[in-house]
């Protein structure tokens, strides 16, 4: 049975794990996030994606994003095209929904993950 | 005793400290240069923050805006845009801010005042001067701040995590990251970094190589770079020349101490400042956390060590710290890098969280603690990477207070 070793990365503990590429059963992981990213990173490998928009009115030109939810690894590129595209205004506060269903992926949004307040001029 | 504690500086350990303070019936004030609380952690926008001390997985501007809520809905008093000019041996605090300057007489003080990042001049490059040379925090600030991509061709010098982060950030916003240089046989930074970071983008790690000139008139037009044999120093013969217009230097954090040099604070073999278990420097009141103390690689650590510091900064400046008792000095024996406290009281908590790491990485080891012929702790390690900090508690009531032999960890096979 082909057997594929992963260093996981769903916490910085960084578990040696061993993932059967068939049957998708998974070693050496210390909990249940481990046999998960072990499955999905055989499977269908996929990342939380974090970047910054474009924001109007706030102390700094820009505001940090994150995908709410893990997206395929193969659309970050694609994630980076969609995120340029955004612009906002303040105020802003961390966890605001800014683009409902990412790349159109069912139930991941892109977020803020810092408040902005709007500052006068 | 009027119960006052400053804390000098408003990133995660500063902010942990001063809720804890707070929480333990001090009145506190709070100092913070910027103009924003959350230090370091507003610019690392990448995610992974958070999982031990807020149970959910964060990136940083959420995690230092989850202590910052905290801080603005408490009794705390913020100073921001505050420099600290001086601080005295007396506990006095001499700052500055466009308000207006003024000197704070506290009954005890946390400094969380964080840590550099070496440069340049810290590796001694040979070759040009161009521009085109920065730290990774300096791309990271420019990029995820202002929008500034700091260059098209880039090389990043160092795999320490921020470092590994960038190459990333750098390759996600459109540059190409040429590769990842590490003077050591083995990467600095944590293992899901290699790999989320490097790995997901073919960008090559370079082991036991290290850039030894710089190209270039104005800017950087290309680096060399060079294997280096078991002594770290480069091979003659093994340079080749790598084209970039940009090198991100990723070469490790320095304590920032220079506030305290005037204390006269008694350090440890690694220079860094000796403390106590309740980390308490060798001025009684001044107390150290977060990576002004020890540079860490996780901000939950951070936190949780300054609450520490925060809660006996408060004791003390309230006159509830427990005395009396004997105290024992502590040493990084055979195989660690540091080990912090370097003191233990006997007195105060019932138990000792030693912090340390080992200075290279081992496998099917173990981490031993004695004291003179007796065995205190011996814990078996599978595998161990100085990237990662140990953390290893220990009852007070195994230690023999009534002799001053010293307090040893060390790696054994």
């Amino acid at each position: 049975m082909p057997l594929r070793e992963l260093v996981c990365i769903r916490c910085p503990r960084g578990c040696l794990l061993t993932v059967d590429e068939e049957t998708l059963e998974v070693k050496g992981n210390f909990c249940p996030r481990g046999k998960d990213y072990g499955m999905k990173e055989v499977s269908a490998p996929e990342r939380i994606l974090t970047s910054t928009v474009a924001i109007k009115g706030a102390s700094l030109p820009l505001c940090p994003v994150k995908t709410s939810a893990p997206i395929p690894k193969g659309k970050l590129f694609e994630g980076m095209k969609a995120i340029a595209e955004v612009s906002i205004a303040a105020p802003v506060a961390a966890g605001d929904v800014l683009v409902k269903d990412f790349l159109g992926i069912e139930g991941v949004d892109l977020v803020a993950t810092r408040s902005f307040k709007k500052e006068g001029n | 005793m009027s119960g006052k504690v400053a804390i000098v500086g408003g990133g995660a350990a500063g902010m942990a400290a001063a809720l804890s303070a707070l929480q333990a019936g001090a009145e506190v004030t709070l100092f913070e240069k910027g103009s924003a609380l959350g230090g370091i952690l507003n610019q690392c926008i990448h995610n992974g923050f958070g999982l031990s001390y807020f149970k959910e997985e964060l990136t940083g501007p959420e995690f230092a805006e989850r202590l910052a809520d905290k801080v603005r809905d408490s009794a705390i008093d913020v100073r921001l845009d505050t420099a600290i000019l001086s601080i005295g041996k007396d506990l006095s605090i001499a700052y500055e801010s466009p308000k207006g300057s003024g000197t704070l007489r506290a009954d005890a003080i946390v400094y969380t005042a964080g840590s550099l990042e070496r440069s340049a001049g810290a590796i001694a490059l040979p070759g040009d001067r161009p521009s085109g040379i920065l730290t990774a925090g300096q791309a990271q600030l420019y990029l995820n701040h202002y929008g500034y991509l700091p260059g098209k061709k880039i090389f990043i010098l160092g795999s320490g995590d921020i470092g590994l982060i960038m190459a990333r950030r750098l390759t996600l916003e459109g540059a190409k990251v040429l590769g990842v240089a590490e003077l050591c046989p083995y990467p600095n930074g944590l293992n899901r970094n290699i790999v989320q970071c490097l790995e997901d983008y073919d960008i090559p790690l370079y082991l036991s190589h290290t850039v030894t000139r710089a190209y270039g008139k104005g800017r950087l037009t290309a680096i060399e770079l060079s294997e280096v044999g078991p002594d770290r120093n480069p091979i003659p013969g093994t340079g080749r020349r790598i084209e970039c217009d940009t090198l991100v230097l990723s070469i490790g954090l320095l304590p920032l101490l220079s506030l305290l040099r005037p204390l006269g604070l008694r350090k440890n073999l690694a220079g860094q400042i000796e403390v106590d278990d309740s980390l308490m420097s060798s001025l009684p009141g001044l107390f150290m956390a977060g990576n002004a103390l020890h540079v860490h690689d996780l901000v939950d650590n951070v936190a949780l060590e300054a609450e520490t510091a925060g809660r006996e900064a408060a004791r003390m400046a309230l006159g509830e710290r427990a005395s009396g008792g004997k105290e024992l000095l502590s040493k990084a024996g055979d195989g660690i890098g540091y080990l912090i406290p370097g003191r233990i009281r006997e007195s105060g908590e019932e138990e000792v969280l030693f912090r340390f790491r080992v200075r290279v990485p081992n496998k099917d080891c173990f981490l031993v603690f004695s004291q003179g012929d007796k065995i205190l702790k011996k814990i078996k390690k599978m595998s161990i990477i100085p990237s990662e900090m140990e953390f290893v508690k220990i009852p007070k009531k195994l230690l023999d207070f009534s002799q001053k032999t010293t307090i040893e960890v060390k790696l054994c096979h």
